[in-house]
């Protein structure tokens, strides 16, 4: 029989609010991005300078991966990777393009370029969190509970990995929207489609 | 579990428009790669790969498709065309396709395009393809840096092996383009000649356009010569640095040892490797270091670059096949511009192009983000 997997915590962080398994855990009015992660960075007790050095679509998905991933202990453990979100890099994509437009202001960055790719913000938080585990980044238009369930579900069930922290985080235009989930064998919510659903779309 | 099959194919490259064409160049030590004089893409001469867009136009306007289409789109589109047609599978509701990519339709952003910059979200593609070939099933895009061609193999066997679908086409792609150019040249990685993969006088690496496409199925009716099975895949991250890989090689040395397990072969099975080798002095020393961990310093090595030059995202999946081809053909393809080891750990660097008795081959890929990938793929005539 397959084992049953749970959802152990989940964080979203949107219109100005950051919250963790539903509750807020860090609020501000600001509508610009920058400022309100920097705020909320600082109301977290993080000590972590990289952070500032951060695309926006990385700071975004690294702060939501961390609040679930400060409470694990062991950094050696298995957790996989599964993100997902529509816009990809395309924020940073646009400043890198921007940087290039014209030959007689020519200034591309490879600060800049190498947060060209979704996957970056994966690979910030495996060096924070220390996971050599699994990774992937897919793309749809819209938030897609039903393959980041199969996805998952065949880690866990292949023991490819213990745990999988998925979910979705977009960054485009100045809007941004992160839901995360902790999926592993603990937990109070069930590791379903519709469970995930409603996570996602609560508040 | 179901046994998973890489079968029906096609490349599009600078080296042919069709898988053969481009076997045979590569089998006679011909490379794709030349001097590029084009200011829409790059202030300077440089060196790279670029598909010939008068063929593409005229074999393009073979499949009379109605719409107006990118040109990363119609090169998707003919190299998925000739796979669907040729695998002879009916589109329905068991049939799921996966587009790989990392940058999709990025020149879209630049001023001269005629086309909307809403093309550059990478859904856009998917939306495309879907519509063409009238697929009953919604695309899914994989965009993972340069791991992505490979990754999008083992996402297609997951998704088969969950029953979600019976077959997957795949298809992946990326452009020459000025984005990704300026990009690299900014982290002083392009080589001003044709690029050297592990040798002493390597001088970084060589952009390149590749488009593939590939039927992944377990029905054992819908096999070709040069199918394979997967028999195991890995993916891992080196947690060191996001563009630069681990001085370790802790992820490739991760995945490649998590795919043996699954495979459950041993490393004297192993009967070549189709590595990565994008000819920087980071990136080839830290597979040399991971190949030796894992005690694989003799098994017969080569990287591909030197034909295509780094097709990104498509790169995992056009030297798949090319290690397809090798394994149905017994021959070990040289490692084009290898001329003498230069990284600190001893490496079997194919040098010249010969015949031997091929079954397992092992394909590796590394990437931005820290990535790594392993599959290990065996004959199965």
């Amino acid at each position: 029989m397959n084992p049953k997997f749970n959802i152990n915590t989940y964080t979203h962080i949107r219109n100005g609010k950051l919250s963790l398994n539903g509750n807020i855990v860090f609020e501000d009015e600001t509508k610009d991005f920058s400022t309100f992660i920097k705020s909320a960075y600082r109301s977290q007790d993080m000590d972590y300078p990289k952070f500032f050095k951060m695309d926006n679509l990385s700071k975004l998905a690294f702060m939501a991966a961390d609040i679930i991933l400060r409470s694990t202990s062991n950094s050696e453990e298995n957790i996989a990777i599964v993100l997902s979100n529509k816009a990809s890099s395309l924020d940073t994509d646009r400043k890198h393009q921007e940087s290039i437009l014209d030959s007689d202001n020519y200034f591309p960055s490879p600060s800049v370029f190498v947060y060209t790719l979704p996957n970056i913000c994966i690979g910030e938080i495996c060096i924070k969190h220390l996971l050599f585990s699994e990774n992937s980044f897919f793309i749809f238009d819209n938030f897609n509970p039903d393959h980041l369930w199969i996805q998952t579900e065949h880690l866990l069930k292949t023991k490819k990995a213990n745990k999988v922290l998925c979910g979705w985080v977009d960054f485009d235009d100045s809007n941004y929207d992160a839901f995360l989930y902790l999926v592993e064998e603990e937990g109070d919510l069930d590791h379903t489609i519709k469970d995930i659903k409603q996570l996602y779309l609560c508040q | 579990m179901r046994k998973i099959y890489l079968s029906y194919n096609s490349i599009i490259s600078s080296l042919g428009f069709d898988s053969e064409t481009v076997i045979e160049k590569i089998k006679d030590e011909v490379s794709g790669i030349s001097v590029i004089n084009d200011k829409a893409l790059f202030h300077n001469p440089f060196y790279g790969s670029v598909i010939n867009k008068t063929i593409l136009e005229n074999e393009f306007e073979a499949l009379k498709a109605k719409e107006n289409y990118t040109v990363l789109e119609q090169m998707m589109l003919l190299s998925l065309n000739k796979v669907i047609a040729a695998s002879n599978i009916t589109i329905d509701e068991s049939v799921g396709l996966i587009i790989s990519t990392t940058k999709g339709n990025i020149d879209v952003l630049n001023k001269t395009s005629g086309f909307d910059k809403s093309y550059a979200y990478l859904s856009r593609i998917g939306t495309a393809l879907k519509n063409h070939f009238l697929f009953k099933t919604e695309p899914l895009v994989v965009s993972n840096a340069c791991v992505s061609g490979i990754l999008s193999i083992s996402v297609a066997k997951r998704l088969i092996q969950e029953k979600v679908y019976k077959h997957v086409f795949l298809v992946s792609g990326d452009l020459v383009s000025k984005f990704v150019l300026s990009g690299f040249n900014s982290f002083q990685a392009l080589s001003d000649s044709i690029c050297k993969p592990y040798s002493k006088d390597r001088a970084g690496i060589n952009i390149g356009e590749a488009i593939a496409s590939i039927l992944i199925t377990s029905d054992t009716n819908y096999l070709t010569e040069e199918s394979v099975e997967l028999l195991g895949e890995a993916n891992c991250n080196d947690a060191n640095h996001i563009s630069g890989p681990s001085r370790s090689g802790e992820g490739l040395y991760r995945c490649v040892s998590s795919a043996m397990r699954e495979a459950a072969i041993q490393p004297e099975e192993i009967d070549y490797i189709s590595a990565h080798g994008t000819a920087t002095i980071f990136n080839d020393e830290m597979e040399a270091i991971a190949f030796n961990r894992l005690g694989f310093q003799n098994i017969p090595l080569n990287s591909l670059k030197g034909y295509f030059g780094h097709t990104l995202g498509s790169s995992g999946l056009v030297e798949t096949i090319v290690g397809m081809y090798s394994l149905k053909q017994n021959t070990l393809f040289c490692s084009k511009g290898f001329t003498s080891l230069g990284v600190s750990k001893p490496l079997q660097i194919i040098e010249k192009t010969k015949q031997q008795q091929l079954d397992i081959f092992l394909k590796t890929a590394s990437g931005f983000g820290g990535v790594n990938t392993a599959l290990l793929l065996k004959s199965i005539s």
